[in-house]
């Protein structure tokens, strides 16, 4: 009862705190700043559909910007003048993640023998593939407006109003950063709820089943086959409502947005923040959002009070740092930062008390 | 005694290459009984298990479960059919717990799917219960309860053997196919796995055991059958076997004048 309590409590601390935090970080340091919260939120949906497939299921996949990427242009053509359609986001979104996660599936099939590094190298020529088709669908028939990309999608509209506008409540104006913060805190907590519901299942147990020992799992009568493509395509279909709430944030998308280097950032979110625990994954993809941003604002001020010039670029000072802190969180912490605790969990204890 | 056939397997032939791993092998075992599978190393014991379970594609013959003919096409369809195994060198989810990898093991008596795990209606909590608490009970039958919570990993030797087979009983099996569940056990780890394996003949559960320890196959055995490079080269009570000529030759490597 007691334990109960306090769950909701931190539920409706957590809930507060995510209401407010917009306010803060505008009011404190600048609106650019909640703007930065915003994709630090889209890349903490595609780290948790990555940490299905890679921290749950042990699959490494290289290619996993891809999904998002089919979300992406999903939303750009359904719903911008390309094609003079306008199609509403309700009916994008979850086409959105509907044709992602078959994307997912049929991605998925021919690697199903594969493992390791094998498995890596053909997600990432996959990923590639999409890309590339992205980049030249613009002959013989003008589809994806080849590397120009898709420009003019319509904002996120809910009930009429579009998000890419400030909105008057109650006397205040909020700034359509701060409108597309709580849509995406929305649907932030929605994949995290889908996540950790899915964790704690018998799909979940699965899973980490063909992680753990693919040849045990099958003699428990695991299809594996079966198991691995709905892992490809539940976190297929998260990256391809991230990548739909992109477009439509952006209200541009283009090829270069889903390079190689993406995939291997939200890798890293997975990777840093602690493969396969829910919690860790969230505190990686949030670092390694919002870090680099401090820096790009950070690194000439600095450099300057310091040595009085700049000596390294933002840019590269960024790729710099972030090399260094992948080589100390592998050496000192190799779980990740925030690893998954030994779990020691009542199952039936807590069930029937 | 009139018991009836629960496997048959008839002219069970694998070759690797020129290597003629299993030649027409054909036995039967009966339901109830704990069939044991010697011979030298290298006679096919395990390459017969993994074409039961499997994990090979048999080169001819056939098996029959009750029967009628199985299909055995892959490892979980095997699993699904009614055959369960455990591992010679032990395969468990090690970085789950003890409970963790026997519910694992009723993923194949249960259906939920992803939208019952997202929901958490009523029949899949209900069906989430049953599959601690069914886990729980087999836990407790094999004498490993108090690790309930304990990673797989860090268990005994011995009581990773236990989980194995606890995790395999999970799968509602017909037939439970042990291989050399013994090895690498010393004396008392043994003797309290032939208990098991006793208590596990008296409840019912046919099996089908590998092993390298002569006394412990002896003494449990119903029935024993001889592999000697991929061919069956005599079957029949412990006792008799112990005595066929061929048998000791395999063992001995020629007859003793």
């Amino acid at each position: 009862m007691r334990h109960k309590q306090s769950a909701w409590l931190a539920t409706a601390l957590i809930g507060i705190a995510l209401a407010v935090l917009p306010f803060v970080v505008g009011l404190g340091i600048g609106n650019a700043w909640v703007r930065v919260l915003d994709f630090a939120l889209l890349y903490v949906m595609l780290a948790l559909g990555l940490n299905i497939v890679v921290g749950m299921a042990g699959l490494l996949d290289l290619g996993y910007i891809a999904f998002y990427a089919v979300g992406a242009y999903l939303y750009a053509l359904l719903s911008s003048p390309q094609f003079g359609l306008h199609w509403p986001v309700w009916a994008v979104l979850p086409l959105g993640a509907l044709v992602a996660g078959l994307f997912g599936a049929v991605l998925g099939a021919p690697t199903l023998r594969l493992r390791g590094d094998y498995l890596a190298i053909v997600t990432l020529g996959f990923g590639e593939i999409v890309r590339i088709f992205l980049n030249n669908l613009n002959s013989p028939i003008n589809i994806t407006n080849g590397p120009q990309g898709i420009s003019q999608i319509d904002p996120v509209r809910i009930a009429g109003v579009p998000l890419s506008r400030p909105l008057e409540v109650f006397g205040h104006t909020l700034p359509a950063v701060y409108l597309y913060y709580y849509l995406f805190v929305l649907l932030a907590l929605l994949i995290v709820f889908i996540t950790v519901r899915l964790e704690d299942s018998r799909i979940g147990r699965a899973w980490v089943a063909i992680r753990e020992d693919e040849i045990a799992a099958k003699a428990c009568g695991i299809n594996t086959r079966n198991i691995k493509l709905l892992a490809f395509a539940m976190g297929a279909s998260f990256g391809g409502v991230a990548g739909g709430l992109f477009a439509g944030f952006q209200e541009f998308v283009s090829p270069e947005s889903f390079s190689l280097m993406e995939s291997i950032m939200v890798l890293c979110m997975v990777v840093l923040g602690g493969m396969g625990h829910i919690p860790g994954v969230i505190l990686g993809a949030l670092l390694l959002a919002v870090l680099p941003e401090a820096l790009r604002y950070g690194a000439v001020p600095i450099q300057q009070a310091l040595f009085g010039r700049v000596l390294l670029d933002p840019e590269s000072l960024r790729m710099l740092l972030f090399g260094v802190a992948l080589i100390a969180v592998m050496l000192y912490r190799p779980a990740g930062l925030w690893p998954e605790a030994r779990r020691k969990r009542e199952f039936l204890g807590a069930r029937t008390k | 005694m009139n018991r009836e056939t629960l496997l048959e397997a008839r002219n069970i032939a694998k070759h690797f290459g020129g290597v003629r791993a299993l030649h027409a092998v054909s036995l039967f075992i009966l339901r109830g009984e704990i069939y044991g599978l010697i011979g030298p190393n290298g006679a096919g014991k395990t390459t017969f298990f993994n074409v039961l379970t499997g994990l090979y594609t048999a080169d001819g013959g056939s098996f029959l479960l009750d029967g009628a003919p199985m299909k055995i096409s892959a490892p979980h369809e095997v699993a699904a059919q009614g055959i369960a195994r455990t591992f010679q060198n032990i395969r468990l989810f090690a970085n789950m717990t003890a409970l963790e990898n026997v519910m694992v093991g009723r993923h194949l008596r249960t259906g939920a799917g992803v939208i019952g795990a997202v929901l958490r209606d009523r029949a899949t909590r209900d069906e989430e219960s049953a599959i601690a608490q069914r886990a729980h009970e087999l836990l407790h039958y094999v004498g490993i309860h108090r690790h309930s919570n304990v990673l797989a990993r860090n268990l005994s030797y011995g009581d990773q053997r236990r989980l194995e087979i606890a995790r395999a009983l999970a799968t509602e099996p017909k037939l439970l196919a042990l291989d050399e569940p013994a090895a690498g056990m010393n004396a008392t780890e043994t003797a309290e796995l032939r208990k098991l394996i006793e208590t596990l003949r008296s409840d019912g559960v046919t099996i089908l055991l590998i092993e390298h320890d002569v006394k412990l196959v002896m003494g449990l055995c119903d029935r024993v059958a001889v592999l000697d490079y991929g061919e069956k080269i005599a079957e029949g009570a412990p006792a008799e076997v112990r005595r066929d000529a061929k048998v000791v030759e395999a063992y001995l490597g020629g007859a003793i004048a």
